[in-house]
């Protein structure tokens, strides 16, 4: 898993993949930070977190779109496959590169907060419950879009669905919003869909509420994805 | 080392690969043969683990490769097809992470420095593999498939897209790690099988067509020797020819003789067929001897590799040799080449030669006549 894991990470900057995702991440998260704290003059960041919801929504596809993709174009899983290791060393050494990726990025958080700190007081509280929260959503994100990666041979095409299977995963509660009244049917549909739906969580958190349940979900849910991951390998090999 | 049993893959209606068995010992060199799309790749495939068998077992060194993935893959070293490389990594770093992922233990620097030296690929090391040719991608990847010293080595084409200097480096290489690996290959150029292999099994649609040494094959796919002969007669005429001919027919062991062209004045050719039993050649000796004759050549033709493959991958019913009916059919589909024709003609005992000159008309017949002279 190490081996694949530092491969990965390797890549990620050969290809110019991560100087992209990072750029991006920062820039983006810089306005957002700009925008919610700085020119607002309020020392709370939690506005910026529930906007920057879209960025990991957005910037997710791009780090997972090549992890199993490409390799499936040019047979170096071949390689992968035929060596003495487990699918999952596989599938989590892609996955924690990816992570590792997403962390970094997000850690520019602890910058934000060394700026606020020269403005105002910091509310770590917040801050921290924050940074988890969308560590964990990206771990939940991450394992959709590797998963996702493994279905196709496509960069562009694993790019494209994880992004819309993501917007999808965000959307579904709007959707079903107005089903909260209706009769039992529409009601069940309600229920099922709020209690497997990603953003109302990750919103609990932008207002502060750490919420056990919610991590154990985001936690489960990439566990989930990861696994659906190592079957889809495993069925590759038995089609 | 080796053991595969009754190895079957399907896919949806296809049947690639169709119940093949074979054993492999080791510090054996085994060849793989096969047409295009015959199931080489497959096979190969499904013996390193990449994909799964439809039924049957593969044995790599006791360990079966699904149930104890692991264990088995540890022994085996696999340069697939396509070399599995990273192109944006250096051949360093690739190779290094190789060492990783098959967690060997042996000393980092000097074992990767052995592999490099061996495939010669010390001078690129510090490269891209983006940036190298294909010749030295394949290297690349034999020395990935080296990494960790794999008892089992398992080459898919390893010597495709090499120039010839390259090929007979790659050959040797092989040829040395036999010595201590088990090294299946596969190709479908035969010299290279017949350079390397200490045994070859053909594949034809999926099934084992033959298997053994490149003689033993030859001997079971035909049991008859062919050799062709000059002989000089007393009179320089066609009489002579009547006359030797028929003594020669006369003989023990003889199945078959047929008189040839006229090579040089007054002088005959004959094809003369043998039950492979009896050795008549000091028998004919003798017949010229006392008859007066001079026997000017005489030359043993028996099957090439190249001919028992066409055979084998052309002729369907190779297994049911017996079955004339069956055998027939794809013959008079070869007679479209000279050197097929000229096999159809050879092969057949005259029961069956008129009928196929039956088959045709008179211009096959005529045809026949000319490509057996034109053949020489």
């Amino acid at each position: 898993m190490l081996a694949i894991y530092r491969r990965e990470m390797g890549a990620f900057f050969t290809s110019g993949v991560a100087y992209v995702f990072l750029a991006v991440f920062w820039l983006v998260s810089g306005i957002f930070f700009y925008n919610g704290v700085i020119a607002s003059g309020f020392a709370d960041t939690s506005s910026m977190f529930s906007s920057m919801f879209y960025i990991v929504m957005f910037l997710i596809p791009v780090l997972t779109m090549k992890l199993l993709s490409e390799e499936k174009k040019n047979k170096t899983d071949q390689g992968l496959l035929t060596a003495p290791i487990s699918l999952w060393d596989i599938v989590l050494g892609k996955y924690f590169a990816a992570l590792t990726l997403f962390v970094i990025a997000e850690s520019i958080i602890f910058i934000y907060a060394f700026i606020i700190n020269y403005l105002g007081d910091v509310v770590w509280q917040t801050l921290l419950g924050n940074y988890f929260a969308m560590l964990f959503l990206g771990a939940a994100f991450i394992a959709v879009g590797l998963f996702i990666s493994s279905l196709t041979e496509n960069q562009m095409a694993s790019a494209v669905v994880s992004l819309v299977a993501i917007f999808v995963i965000y959307l579904s509660e709007m959707l079903v919003s107005n089903f909260e009244n209706g009769n039992f049917i529409k009601k069940a549909i309600y229920k099922a869909v709020s209690s497997v739906a990603f953003y109302s969580r990750y919103v609990e958190f932008t207002r502060g509420v750490f919420s056990l349940p919610s991590v154990v979900f985001f936690i489960s849910a990439a566990f989930l994805f990861n696994f659906f991951t190592v079957k889809v390998l495993e069925k590759r090999r038995w089609s | 080392m080796i053991e595969v049993r009754n190895l079957t893959k399907r896919y949806g209606d296809k049947l690639a690969v169709n119940d093949i068995s074979f054993k492999v010992e080791k510090g054996e060199i085994l060849g793989f043969l096969g047409p295009n799309g015959a199931g080489k790749s497959t096979t190969m495939n499904m013996l390193t683990g990449y994909i799964s068998s439809t039924s049957g077992d593969v044995l790599i060194d006791g360990v079966n490769i699904l149930d104890d993935p692991k264990k088995a893959k540890a022994n085996i070293g696999y340069l697939p097809e396509i070399p599995p490389l990273y192109i944006d990594m250096t051949v360093e770093a690739y190779l290094g992470f190789v060492y990783d992922m098959k967690k060997c233990k042996l000393p980092r620097k000097a074992h990767l420095k052995d592999v490099c030296n061996l495939c010669k690929i010390d001078d690129v090391r510090g490269r891209i593999i983006k940036n190298l040719s294909k010749g030295y991608r394949q290297r690349v990847g034999l020395a990935q498939a080296l990494i960790n010293n794999p008892p089992v080595l398992i080459l898919d084409e390893p010597t495709v897209g090499l120039d010839p200097s390259q090929i007979i480096e790659i050959r040797t290489l092989i040829k040395k790690l036999g010595k201590k690996h088990t090294v299946i290959l596969s190709s479908h150029i035969l010299p290279e099988i017949q350079a390397v292999c200490d045994r070859i099994i053909i594949i034809n649609r999926g099934m084992v067509a033959a298997d053994g040494t490149a003689d033993e094959i030859a001997k079971n796919i035909t049991n008859e020797h062919k050799m062709t002969l000059r002989i000089e007669g007393p009179t320089h005429t066609a009489d002579d020819k009547r006359l030797i001919a028929e003594k020669i027919r006369a003989m023990d062991g003889v199945k078959y003789v047929r008189a040839d062209m006229e090579r040089e004045k007054g002088i005959y050719d004959y094809d003369i067929e043998t039950d492979g039993k009896t050795d008549i050649r000091r028998a004919l000796n003798k017949l010229c001897a006392d008859n007066g004759w001079n026997i000017l050549m005489l030359q043993l033709s028996d099957l090439t590799l190249e001919d028992i493959f066409l055979k084998i991958t052309m002729d369907e019913g190779l297994s049911k040799s017996d079955d004339k009916g069956g055998k027939s059919k794809p013959r008079i589909e070869i007679k479209t080449t000279a050197s097929g024709k000229l096999r159809a003609v050879q092969e057949d005992d005259e029961e069956e030669e008129s009928s196929i000159v039956d088959s045709g008309d008179e211009d096959t017949a005529a045809d026949s006549a000319e490509n057996n002279g034109g053949e020489e």
